[in-house]
């Protein structure tokens, strides 16, 4: 008969438990969140406006659509939207083998592709906060 | 004279115990263990077994970094017992468990077999259409030290499964086949004596396999050798688009050198010996998802 094993699976901890881990597991955590957050947001939407349907303008008027906790809600959605396509474009640009370097001999203390790739992760946050701000400055003037 | 003798400390060991007879999960079990510098957390365990607590299982062999058996996540970070040094990661309290993503056997000893079940399926070594050549060689293959350096040093890797229990998106996606047997097949590809990237692919390309990954680095961070696996699958990665859109450079695996003195076996070499073992027939579960993988003869 086979021994008892436990299973020792971290679960959805393996995503947040960066800890003090490096910055680009928290880009890959934000990278997850930030698609689930998208993805849920298309959902509603799809509800939202096949109510239209049934006749029901839930936009309208001025209910819960127009208040200012909504509109903050739809500028998270953009920030989500924001980082989602810029980390995506470095992924994407990593992924073709863009700026990891080549494979070398490990010799210690060992260096990694992702020390090499920094500058380009940190080009990308800055363009996605530049979004973020541009977003913010659109959404007050309104 | 001087007393060279160093300064010991009590760290108190924080160690992940599970008796699959005994107990239906895990708990921690502490010890006061006098550490002194240089002291290894292997160092630490031994000191344990021998003077607190006979009955505390780990796996270890080589004590050197070298046979990679001695993974465990320590203070929540996966490394080898054997080369890291208690003092550098630890003041006062140092947490000890089995490596996670792997099921736990007892104390601290994983069960790396589903490691090495993904390991198989990536089939980690030369592949070539003159199969022959490679169980009965009739002279050298040849292979620049350009060529070489594409794939050196993917060769380090000790199978230690560190890097698999640092990988976030294997901690949720138990059918993805993690850094390590990515890194194998990255290294077989990346070899110019091999032809067998399209037999690889049929793995490595599918919804299990290099796509899952988004680089979030950690195998590469915790790596005790330097291979960089997060390299390895985003190179991976590439070869494999390269191949989808018919954009990769074609080339034939490499020919044997030729001219005089070499391209020939030397005599005197020794005949490989008998196969002492079968080649192991590949779980269901995991063929399920593979069609295209078959067994081959190791």
């Amino acid at each position: 008969m086979a021994a008892a094993r436990h299973e020792n699976r971290i679960g959805l901890w393996g995503w947040i438990g960066g800890g003090r881990w490096g910055i680009e597991r928290y880009a890959y955590s934000l990278h997850r969140l930030t698609g689930l957050a998208v993805l849920l947001y298309f959902l509603l939407h799809i509800v939202v406006t096949s109510l239209r349907a049934k006749g029901i303008y839930l936009w309208t008027g001025s209910g819960f659509f127009h208040k200012p906790i909504f509109r903050f809600g739809e500028y998270l959605v953009f920030a989500a939207f924001a980082y989602h396509a810029c980390n995506g474009i470095r992924l994407v640009l990593v992924e073709l083998g863009v700026a990891i370097g080549k494979p070398i001999e490990p010799v210690f203390p060992y260096k990694t592709s992702l020390r090499v790739q920094r500058p380009l992760l940190i080009a990308v946050m800055i363009v996605a906060l530049l979004l973020l701000a541009a977003g913010g400055y659109s959404g007050l003037t309104q | 004279m001087q007393n060279t003798r160093p300064e010991q400390r009590t760290i108190r060991f924080h160690v992940s115990r599970f008796h699959p007879e005994n107990e239906r999960g895990p708990y921690v079990q502490s010890y006061e263990v006098p550490v002194h510098e240089g002291m290894t957390v292997l160092d630490g365990l031994h000191s344990i077994k021998d003077n607190l607590d006979s009955t505390l299982v780990w796996r270890s062999s080589c004590r050197m970094g070298v046979c990679g058996s001695c993974g465990m996540l320590l203070n929540g970070r996966p490394g080898l017992a054997c080369t890291t040094q208690i003092l550098k990661i630890a003041k006062t309290d140092l947490s000890v468990g089995p490596l996670p993503n792997f099921a736990i056997i007892r104390d601290l000893v994983p069960d790396l077999s589903s490691m090495f079940d993904k390991h198989r399926l990536v089939h980690p070594y030369v592949i070539r259409a003159d199969e022959a050549e490679i169980h009965d060689p009739s002279g050298e293959f040849y292979q620049s030290a350009e060529e070489l350096e594409h794939y050196l040093q993917f060769t380090y890797c000790i199978k230690c499964g560190c890097c698999m229990a640092a990988c976030p998106t294997l901690a949720t996606d138990a059918r993805y086949l993690g850094p390590m047997p990515l890194t194998a097949a990255e290294r077989y590809n990346a070899d110019t004596r091999d032809g067998g990237q399209r037999e690889r692919a049929q793995v490595t390309g599918s919804s299990r396999g290099a796509i899952r990954c988004h680089y979030a680095g950690e195998c590469s961070r915790v790596c005790p050798k330097g291979v960089d696996p997060a390299k390895a699958v985003q190179l991976l990665k590439r070869r494999l688009v390269l191949d989808y859109l018919h954009l990769a450079r074609k080339s034939e695996p490499c020919k044997k050198l030729k001219g005089e003195g070499s391209g020939s076996v030397m005599p005197k070499i020794a005949t490989a010996p008998a196969h002492t073992v079968e080649a192991r027939k590949e779980p269901e579960n995991l063929l399920q998802h593979s069609s295209s993988a078959t067994i081959h003869r190791p």
